[in-house]
């Protein structure tokens, strides 16, 4: 079990990887630059993606995967 | 640990979950009146303000509740329990209590909408504040064994509060014209909360400290900087993002799935009728509530892990089934029309003050064999140079009973899976950390899963319907109803694996 648990950290921190890519240069930004052009909408969910769920998924991901290959959640 | 006796246990129980029903009634009238304060506070015609109108609606008051875990965590570790969650208490009632004061838009100006704004700011502190309190404090009243079913009285509150939200606008809107309540009728509900919040200071204030927290404070071994030992040192954060990866996270957008989303669900894309939807939602609620407490007592013996992640992954994989029944029961496509019924009538009024416009307003009602009728109210503007604006719709359907108890028996379910993985999650929580920084740790994972990733689901969920549906007339996808569902469905998969493989469901004992 806790190689399964180490060896899915590496899962962890590539989602939080593909995450932040996806945001940025499908996501968030794109949404960004159309709200700035006008749309409400598209601006409201830029800012969502952009500035909260972005920043909180990709460091969370990154730091929970980390611990798991570190085997900080290895059952002792 | 020292722990109360059942007799008292019950007194803390209903002190602690009566204040915290109303801090969530405080922080939901604000949702649930989202469109009348949009239009009393907020200019229509200027789109940075409305914006400023949509991120105060619907993210300022979910965004902030992390800091207000940070700050009244901190306290609550140092300071005490009891005295940190009697300030939330004050300062939810007395932000709540001065939005129904604020004077409009037409009245004061841009400063109606910024101090609004910061009244839902301080709303949102004050619950992020609260709810570990209540927490933590029934939690260290609690014996080994059985914390799961007295903490899962406090898990009652948000649903009992989004209730009893509901309930008041009912009423309110039942007691006078609907011109009177849009006009100040509205105030009612906020003004209410000085009342409550004045009967559940009473109650609170004649009870002692926290067992645990008061022998921490005894020998001298409070934490100096909560802070720093919740967040600066790996031992103990790895477990908070745990707490928050395993379990908050999921459970945050299942709460706001079974509740919110699905009343905007029947109002916006299936468009049931307004007051309908508020029936369907309480009798659901009331039949849904008691399993809070059932599976909260069941968590004690069978564990909480395997019940959270049963019903995380049972939500997960009948949320699409569920809401294309739910769109197929409500709306119209399956009836038969009685047509000798259908009465179409359309006049044009001149508008005043804008030179040359005319509106034209086509009002449809249809009636149907099984009972539900549907009404339709399309205004047009044209302009005067002959080309006209886009139309507004308000369309509502008025459902046969039959249809009707088929949606509460839909939303019931939803609630349900709400119960599974909310019951246990307080005990769940607060067994993960160590009393001296136990409100501070179980807050901020707790208020970023439930209030941010949960907060922000009817605003996302509603981005991705309107993104599929498109603004012409035949809707980009066919399925564009469903499509919202893939935020909360996604958030709690990767919620399900991450607990199930990571969280030792084996351990029910505090750390005292």
């Amino acid at each position: 079990m806790n190689a399964i648990k180490r060896l899915a950290g590496w899962i962890w921190m590539a989602l939080g990887g593909i995450v932040g890519y996806f945001s940025v240069t499908s996501l968030g930004v794109p949404k960004l630059q159309a709200g700035f052009d006008g749309n409400t909408s598209e601006l409201v969910f830029g800012l969502i993606v952009t500035l909260i769920l972005t920043p909180l998924i990709v460091g969370a991901m990154l730091v929970f995967g980390y611990y798991a290959v570190s085997g900080e959640y290895d059952q002792t | 640990m020292s722990v109360a006796a059942p007799s008292s246990l019950r007194q803390v129980i209903a002190a602690s979950s009566a204040g915290t029903m109303i801090e969530w009634y405080d922080f939901y009238i604000f949702g649930s009146l989202a469109p009348i304060i949009a239009t009393q506070f907020f200019p229509q015609n200027n789109p940075t303000a409305a914006l400023l109108s949509t991120l105060a609606t619907f993210a300022a008051g979910f965004v902030v509740r992390p800091f207000g875990a940070l700050f009244f965590g901190r306290l609550g570790d140092m300071v005490g329990r009891k005295y940190t969650f009697m300030m939330t208490l004050m300062l939810m009632g007395g932000a709540t209590f001065l939005i129904g004061c604020v004077p409009s838009f037409t009245q004061i100006g841009f400063w109606a909408p910024l101090i609004v704004f910061t009244l839902r700011l301080l709303q949102g502190l004050a619950l992020g504040g609260e709810y570990g309190g209540a927490a933590t404090y029934v939690a260290e009243h609690s014996p080994d064994g059985k914390r799961g079913y007295w903490t899962s009285w406090i898990q009652t509150t948000a649903t009992l509060g989004l209730f009893l939200s509901l309930i008041v606008i009912m009423l309110t809107k039942i007691s006078m014209t609907e011109e009177a309540f849009s006009d100040w009728g509205w105030r009612i509900p906020f003004w209410l909360s000085i009342l409550m919040v004045g009967i559940s200071y009473l109650i609170r204030r004649n009870m002692s400290e926290s067992p645990s927290f008061a022998t921490i404070k005894k020998e001298g071994t409070i934490s100096r900087n909560p802070i720093k030992e919740s967040f600066g040192h790996r031992l103990n954060f790895k477990y908070v993002l745990l707490a928050l990866l395993g379990a908050t996270m999921g459970q945050g957008v299942i709460w706001y799935t079974g509740h919110y989303y699905a009343m905007h669900f029947l109002k916006n894309d299936c468009r049931v009728e307004s007051f309908m939807v508020e029936e369907i939602m309480t009798v659901a609620f009331v039949a849904g509530t008691p399993f809070f407490v059932v599976f909260g007592w069941l968590s004690d013996t069978w564990g909480r892990k395997k019940i959270m992640l049963t019903g995380m992954a049972i939500a997960a994989l009948s949320y699409f089934p569920i809401y294309k029944t739910m769109y197929s029961v409500a709306t119209n496509a399956h009836r038969t029309e009685l047509t000798e019924k259908t009465t179409i009538q359309q006049s044009g009024v001149r508008e005043e003050g804008i030179a040359g416009d005319s509106v034209i307003m086509t009002v449809t009602h249809r009636e149907f064999t099984d009972g539900t009728s549907y009404d339709e109210k399309v205004t047009t503007r044209i302009h005067a140079d002959g080309t006209s604006a886009q139309p507004v719709i308000k369309a509502s359907n008025h459902l046969n009973s039959k249809d009707f108890w088929m949606l509460v028996g839909l939303i019931f379910i939803q609630v349900l899976f709400v119960t599974m993985v909310y019951g246990p999650i307080a005990a769940f929580l607060v067994e993960m950390f160590p009393v001296r920084i136990r409100y501070t740790s179980m807050s901020l994972p707790y208020h970023i899963g439930n209030g941010v990733f949960g907060g922000l689901m009817p605003a996302v969920a509603a981005y991705l319907t309107m993104n599929a549906k498109g603004s012409g007339e035949v809707p980009l996808q066919v399925d564009w109803y469903v499509q919202g569902l893939w935020y909360p469905v996604i958030i709690a998969s990767v919620c399900f694996v991450i607990g199930f493989l990571y969280i030792d469901g084996t351990d029910h004992r505090m750390d005292d």
